[in-house]
């Protein structure tokens, strides 16, 4: 078993959802409680895999890729079957392992119009799947299909569940991210030719573009695809327009997914793929996607300060922190790279939780206008300070998840690596840390609004306007927890991600 | 007695020897010569009572004729050529008969109850089909301008019938009309084309031909470049028209529209291949030839593929009807697959290529017209409004429908995506040649762009399927158990070819 589990264990745990699927598919739809408790089943024992492979996980060699397999898949152009994961991906693996058992968990009793749980949760392991494949692959053929299944069921999820003008919503979360990915498949494949070897796989490929001198005007081109690609799934400035919508009409399983990983498929691809690939066309790069993050922090944050829907406010705080990870990895330094990782496990823990609660929200005021809101603290004290809690983890309060992503970030950003100008991003730290000024402005004056003060007219005598139920308590309690403890031990990630994030960033220092 | 025998000993008096036949090379063809014979013998004799195992027969006719291909790969001493060169029996040649054989075996399986719901003259159709398969096998094989027009004539002719076989249906009589006078037209440009080869080189065999010194790299070759190149552009043309592509498009939405939609499915698949693989031919010759006919190829290729993929897609968008959405979407699909061709210095990689888009997109192309005459069938309707709400009702054929939609947008884990991914490879091969490069690359990301347009209007269909509410009758929907076979076979090969070596590997043959 051990064995076993040690060659295999990373397949078993990226198909593991697939089969749960199939069982999924012969069991009659009316049956929805033991469609929940099979779904449930698989992503738990999905979950045990993934906790089996963490605890075998070398953790003084992070920066190897381990329980690595190749096969041959697609033998005519090299494409492999090549698994693994380092340091990078273990916290956004432990996060997805995480994120998706909790959703499943709060769908047992929040399935969205208009119903269905069979296709929803078959969706939401089709998803887990994909998210899972994306972080674990090796070779660019390989992670590029994960990357685009995961589009699939999101969309279905957007479209079908989602609030009324989810069609909308859908098309263009999937139009925007296909452009972007046909561009970056066109990359991948410039890259193929250019190295001259003919090979998929990631690591083979950033020895051979150093080896092979390619001009650096190629290298630019070919970045920029892959910017198209991962920015907009990130999204960074001006790409970011599909999230509000997707967001905003997503159902709350929807959007908590999204927020907590799918987004990070982005930044993961930078750090992963683009960086390592083509290093000296990163630091062409990052003085602009430095630009284009400092503009996203100010942008999302003015964005959330005129919004007056309480999910589209949480939508556009995603753009502003996702500024941050992208300025950290701008960096090009140690200290980015690392805070970058960090953002997007913070981000995905916080963000998440806080539209879990904008999903709640909505269930019992079946109202996510702010100017209709007020009194969540009289009302339904502990959701109350659920939400103040969070609130505050995600404006970066020290003590919490969320500095840890903003803060060594902006640090980072005033001793940039691979002889980017100083002076251009100590001005984009200027901007960020006025950024972080706008987030507790906007955080805070939400939760003035919708949490304190007396409680609206209409909803006096609601009684649906309750505390958190069993459900809830369990989806969210682990997740408050981590953000507790991620905010007070931080070294639980840069322990792990230290090591490989050095061997990346080891090029420009 | 007048035997075979005799008739040869008086031809060879007069100076004729027949040519070498190997009988085993062209058992596929006399396979299906015979069943051609036996379906119509069966159907003079037996009249009333046999009519409705015709089509059944039809369908071993065409299986019965892929036994000869499989002992032919067996048997392992390809290529084996015939009549100088000019009939060629390899393993390309092979791959295309097969799915010649498979496409139209599927065609006969949607035809089935359709005829008969229709109470059209059925056993008539299956005697044409099979003769118009015949030509295509034929074609595939066929390295001669007078094979090529033949065989061409032959898988077009029949189909101008075919096309008007709802004779009391004045859309089916426009569309055979128009298809007929539109083919003809082409027909003759062709020959027109193929008059001016001839009349340079004196040969219609492509072997001949590129022996001749007199063309390649003599003194006088100059002078004949402009007289071979009029010649090269009719017959580039001629085929065009054979494959929809822009601007000789104009035939095929009516005639799609018109004709009984099994007939539509065997012009979208089999007969736009057959043209694929005439140009594929003639390509080849004229790459070869020289290099004026070779910048010819290329330019005019570059030009049409451009507006083929941009009109067709554009067009597309705008359609409500789900077969005139397929045609047009049909004519962009042919457009990607021109694309290959401007890649002139590396032919065989771009014959390639083209040859697993068209194995995959006769499976996804003749799955998705599956799903629209399953439609048809219960609503009588091919507005793509009326596959409103058909996942609530049908879920299954939703799901099928959903992954053919896919498959044409080119998403993982689809056939199409392989397909496309091919398509990519050879344009971004690293061309020695400057010139060819930034015309591939052009292409590459033309290619990309229209790709996010398709998702547009494929998505429209999902949309339809998925969010919208069904508008009528929604009991569940009664799949006849030949519609059942065709759906499996082609959902079977579209996910094959997504997830394994298949396709590329049977086009690197």
């Amino acid at each position: 078993m051990t064995n076993f589990l040690n060659e295999w264990g990373i397949t078993a745990m990226v198909f593991a959802p697939l089969l749960g699927v199939l069982i999924m598919l012969a069991i009659p739809k009316t049956q929805e409680q033991l469609l929940k408790v099979i779904a449930l089943g698989t992503t738990l024992i999905t979950g045990g895999i993934g906790v089996y492979l963490l605890a075998n996980f070398d953790y003084n060699n992070s920066a190897d890729m381990q329980f690595a397999q190749s096969y041959d898949w697609i033998k005519v152009f090299n494409a492999k079957y090549s698994v693994g994961f380092d340091g990078i991906s273990l916290p956004l693996i432990a996060l997805t392992l995480l994120v998706v058992p909790l959703v499943i968990i709060y769908s047992w009793n929040h399935i969205p119009n208009p119903g269905n749980p069979k296709t929803f949760l078959i969706l939401i392991l089709i998803l887990h799947t994909g998210m899972l494949g994306t972080f674990v692959a090796r070779d660019l053929v390989l992670f590029f299909v994960f990357f685009e299944v995961v589009l699939l069921p999101m969309y279905f999820m957007i479209g079908v569940w989602g609030g009324p003008e989810r069609q909308y919503a859908a098309i263009k979360f999937f139009l925007y991210t296909l452009f972007g990915s046909a561009l970056m498949l066109v990359s991948f494949l410039a890259l193929y030719w250019l190295t001259g070897s003919q090979t998929f796989e990631i690591v083979r490929l950033s020895e051979l573009v150093a080896e092979k001198g390619i001009p650096l005007n190629t290298q630019v081109l070919i970045f920029a695809g892959m910017f198209m690609g991962f920015g907009i799934k990130v999204p960074i400035f001006p790409f970011h327009t599909w999230l509000p919508d997707a967001h905003t009409q997503a159902p709350t399983q929807g959007s908590v997914i999204l927020a907590a990983v799918l987004l990070k498929l982005g930044t993961y691809g930078f750090v992963r793929i683009a960086l390592p690939i083509l290093p000296d066309a990163a630091v062409e790069w990052a003085p602009w996607i430095g630009l284009l993050a400092v503009i996203g922090i100010i942008y999302g944050a003015l964005g959330c300060l005129a919004q007056t829907d309480m999910k589209r406010l949480i939508a556009f705080s995603s753009v502003a922190h996702m500024g941050y990870v992208m300025l950290g990895i701008a960096t090009l330094t140690d200290l980015g790279i690392n805070a970058a990782i960090f953002g997007m496990v913070a981000h995905g823990l916080i963000t998440g939780m806080l539209f879990f609660i904008a999903g709640s929200v909505k269930e019992r005021y079946h109202t996510l206008e702010i100017k209709r809101l007020g009194g969540l603290l009289l009302q339904a004290p502990r959701l109350g300070w659920i939400f103040g809690f969070c609130t505050m983890a995600s404006l970066g309060l020290p003590g919490l998840a969320g500095f840890w992503g903003e803060f060594p970030a902006i640090l980072a950003s005033y001793q940039p690596g691979g002889g980017l100008s100083t002076t251009l991003f100590r001005v984009y730290m200027l901007v960020a840390a006025l950024g972080t000024v706008l987030a507790a402005g906007y955080l805070l004056w939400l939760l003035q609004r919708t949490a304190f003060g007396k409680v609206p007219e209409e909803f006096k005598d609601d009684t649906h306007i309750k505390n958190p139920s069993l459900t809830e308590w369990l989806a969210w309690v682990p997740l408050l927890v981590l953000i507790l403890l991620l905010g007070v031990f931080p070294g639980l990630i840069f322990d792990v991600t230290e090591a490989p994030v050095s061997l990346i960033s080891g090029v420009w220092n | 007695m007048f035997t075979l025998d005799t008739f040869q000993v008086l031809l060879a008096d007069q100076g004729f020897e027949r040519p070498n036949i190997d009988w085993h090379a062209v058992s596929p063809e006399l396979v299906l010569l015979a069943g051609g014979a036996l379906v119509t013998l069966v159907d003079v004799i037996g009249l009333e009572k046999t009519r409705r195992f015709i089509p059944m027969l039809t369908g071993l006719v065409f299986l019965a004729a892929l036994i000869p291909i499989v002992t032919l790969f067996q048997a392992g001493d390809l290529p084996r050529t015939m009549f100088d060169s000019a009939y060629i029996v390899d393993g390309y040649s092979l791959v295309l008969k097969v799915m010649f054989l498979l496409a139209a075996y599927v065609v006969v399986l949607m035809g089935a109850d359709y005829l008969v719901d229709g109470d059209y003259y059925d056993s008539e159709f299956y005697q044409l089909i099979m003769a118009s398969v015949l030509g295509a096998v034929v074609l595939a094989s066929s390295r001669d301008f007078l094979f090529i027009f033949l065989s061409i004539e032959l898988v077009t002719i029949p189909a101008y019938m075919m096309a008007a076989w709802r004779k009391k249906d004045l859309k089916s009589n426009e569309a055979g009309l128009k298809y007929m006078l539109m083919g003809v037209f082409a027909s003759s440009i062709l020959l027109f084309g193929v008059s001016w080869v001839y009349g340079t080189t004196g040969s219609t065999n492509f072997k001949e031909i590129l022996s001749l010194d007199i063309i390649n790299g003599s003194p006088n070759a100059s002078g004949l470049t402009y007289v071979l190149g009029l010649g090269t552009i009719f017959v580039l043309v001629g085929l065009c028209f054979k494959v929809s592509a822009v601007p000789f498009h104009t035939w095929a939405p009516d005639t799609y529209e018109g004709a009984p939609t099994p007939l539509t499915a065997y012009l979208a698949v089999v007969s736009k291949a057959a043209g694929f693989v005439g140009l594929i031919a003639v390509v080849k010759l004229f790459v070869q030839l020289n290099n004026g006919t070779s910048n010819i190829v290329q330019i005019f290729m570059w030009v049409i593929a451009a507006i083929t993929m941009t009109v067709g897609n554009l067009i597309a968008m705008r359609q409500q009807n789900i077969v005139r959405m397929l045609a047009y979407s049909g004519i962009a699909q042919a457009g990607y697959m021109l694309a290959p061709f401007v890649v002139v210095d590396n032919l065989a990689l771009a014959t390639s290529s083209i040859v697993n888009y068209l194995l995959i997109y006769s499976a996804m192309n003749l799955g998705a017209f599956t799903v629209v005459i399953i439609v048809a069938r219960r609503t009588g309707s091919g507005d793509i409004n009326s596959y409103a709400g058909l996942f609530k009702y049908a879920p299954g054929l939703a799901v099928a429908m959903t992954l053919f939609l896919f498959s044409l947008i080119g998403l993982p884990p689809t056939g199409g995506f392989i397909a496309k991914f091919r398509i990519f490879e050879v344009l971004l091969w690293s061309s020695p040649d400057e010139n060819t490069s930034w015309m591939a690359l052009s292409l590459a990301v033309l290619v990309a762009v229209n790709s996010v347009i398709a998702a547009y209007y494929y998505l429209n269909v999902v949309k339809q399927m998925w969010f919208m509410p069904a508008l009528g009758d929604d009991s569940a929907i009664k799949v006849p158990i030949s519609l059942k076979v065709a759906l499996i076979l082609t959902l079977g090969f579209t996910l094959i070819f997504g997830l394994s070596n298949l396709a590329p590997a049977l086009s690197e043959l």
